[in-house]
């Protein structure tokens, strides 16, 4: 997967888990949680659909990679590179 | 004010418990008007249906707009009992004439009875982790207080911002009375100042409840699903599994009366009790005690009794055995009507007791008993004087309606209200 098709696969999940957010002006550069109503069980839904959806596997130490967009697929991309996007 | 020659009118106004207002929706209707239009035009709310392993069967499937009180949000993260529960409240506070947004929440009580709560998420997560190869690591971190015991009481309060008393009673399918009962008891103990109570039932969701009631036999079948449930009849075959939500705002008269609150009924009694006697099989002898029970309490006796609404599931055993209770309490009674509201939308399950005494409340104004449909040729042994088959019958004055509710284990209750 290209960083652009991790970004979309993420937009997919949060629109799953808040599907009232209107996602279409999301800053990449600021945390998720100061743009949308998320929390701690909602965060847990990324990690899980990660794995479900493409059995990646995120250690708990490495949770504050997903703060916003940009860590994310940027912590994302070694971890899902040989994945072909559905 | 109304006088009644009944034991709950000596008593003083904050000890009298009543019903200004009830939110509910039902496999015939989102609201108690096109409910009860429902039931009085002997319109069936049961459809055919489909479930994980099961496969085709029939079920009570209720239809309202869960997002008028629910964002989808929220609606995902919890249970279909959940919004059910926050439909049927919403819904009984928007038409209470409550000013909502100054009710002192902390004195709020939320009581709601449920048969069963959790089979629905269990089965959704083990169904999801056989898709894993059982890898526990995808099993849902919601999965616990979706499936605690509390659960929909609890969705209810975060979403109305109650922080008063909330919790479930289990009660099988004497559940929906019961959650009615403990509001009553919970409001003359000053534990709260207003209740929300009653029953829901999310069971259609869960294959398990259909696949006992198949094996134990007791699982209706129909080549029409409107006839499926079919209590009273020679030819049933079973339980229809519906789900469904019903909740009344209770409160106490004086309450009520400083703010010129309508008032749907009075609860004048009550009774719970219990056979002791088997896992599944009813006690007739116990029912009709407790039947008595609540007549006694109440002051009461069987000719003071306009409408009788029957608990009978269209298992056969079940059927017999309450009209077997019936009888001994209101033989000779000939003034009595005995009905069915699960003959229309099938066994709503936690929601039922609550539910099926909304469809008769009407009575109190419109004079009217509805029907017990689906009766082609009546089982002999049900045959009991005054059951109203078919066709709703004008009573002209209905003032007092005694509500059964059995369930598994041996649990019976009995709610006796009046018109006020």
């Amino acid at each position: 997967m290209t960083a652009a098709e991790i970004r979309n696969e993420i937009l997919d999940i949060l629109s799953d888990i808040a599907p009232d957010e209107d996602l279409s002006g999301l800053d990449d550069s600021k945390s998720f949680r100061e743009q949308m109503e998320l929390d701690s069980m909602d965060f847990l839904d990324i990690v899980m659909e990660l794995r479900k959806r493409h059995r990646v596997q995120i250690p708990e130490e490495d949770y504050g990679n997903l703060a916003s967009m940009h860590l994310t697929v940027t912590y994302l991309e070694p971890k899902m590179r040989d994945i072909v996007a559905a | 004010m109304s006088t009644f020659p009944d034991r709950t009118s000596t008593l003083p106004d904050d000890q009298r418990i009543v019903m200004t207002s009830v939110g509910l929706t039902s496999p015939n209707g989102p609201n108690l008007e096109s409910y009860r239009e429902a039931l009085l035009a002997g319109r069936s709310g049961v459809r055919n249906y489909n479930i994980r392993y099961v496969g085709d069967t029939h079920a009570g499937v209720c239809e309202f707009e869960g997002t008028k009180y629910q964002n989808r949000r929220d609606a995902r993260r919890g249970t279909r009992a959940g919004t059910v529960g926050i439909w049927s409240a919403s819904e009984a506070i928007a038409r209470s004439g409550l000013d909502w947004a100054n009710v002192d929440k902390s004195r709020v009580g939320i009581y709601i009875g449920i048969t069963e709560h959790g089979n629905v998420e269990t089965e959704n997560e083990i169904f999801s982790i056989s898709q894993f190869n059982y890898d526990t690591t995808v099993w849902s971190h919601h999965h616990n207080p979706r499936t605690v015991a509390n659960n929909p009481a609890g969705e209810i309060a975060l979403n109305l911002g109650i922080t008063g008393p909330h919790y479930t009673i289990g009660a099988a399918c004497a559940a929906g009375n019961a959650g009615i009962i403990q509001g009553v008891q919970m409001l003359r103990l000053g534990e709260c100042d207003l209740a929300i109570a009653g029953g829901v039932a999310e069971s259609i969701h869960t294959f398990g409840i259909f696949a006992s009631f198949k094996s134990q036999g007791a699982l209706a079948s129909h080549s029409d699903p409107t006839k499926a449930s079919r209590p009273f009849d020679k030819d049933r075959s079973g339980i229809v599994v519906a789900e469904g939500g019903c909740l009344y705002i209770l409160e106490r008269l004086s309450d009520a009366k400083k703010r010129s609150a309508n008032i749907l009924a009075e609860i004048v009694s009550y009774a719970i009790n219990t056979d002791a006697t088997d896992f599944v099989l009813p006690n007739p002898e116990r029912q009709a005690q407790c039947v008595r029970l609540a007549l006694a309490r109440g002051g009461l006796s069987p000719e003071q009794i306009q409408i009788v609404s029957t608990h009978a599931t269209g298992t056969t055993s079940g059927d017999n055995q309450e009209c077997e209770a019936l009888r001994q309490v209101f033989s000779g009674v000939s003034s009595v009507r005995f009905n069915n509201t699960k003959s229309f939308i099938g066994h709503t399950m936690g929601a039922a007791g609550a539910l099926e005494l909304a469809g008769n409340l009407p009575s109190f104004q419109d004079g009217v008993c509805h029907a017990t449909i689906n009766v082609d040729n009546l089982d002999p042994t049900c045959a009991l004087d005054g059951l109203v088959i078919n066709q709703p019958q004008e009573l002209g004055r209905v003032d007092y309606i005694l509500n059964n509710s059995f369930g598994m284990l041996g649990i019976n209750s009995v709610l006796v209200v009046r018109r006020f």
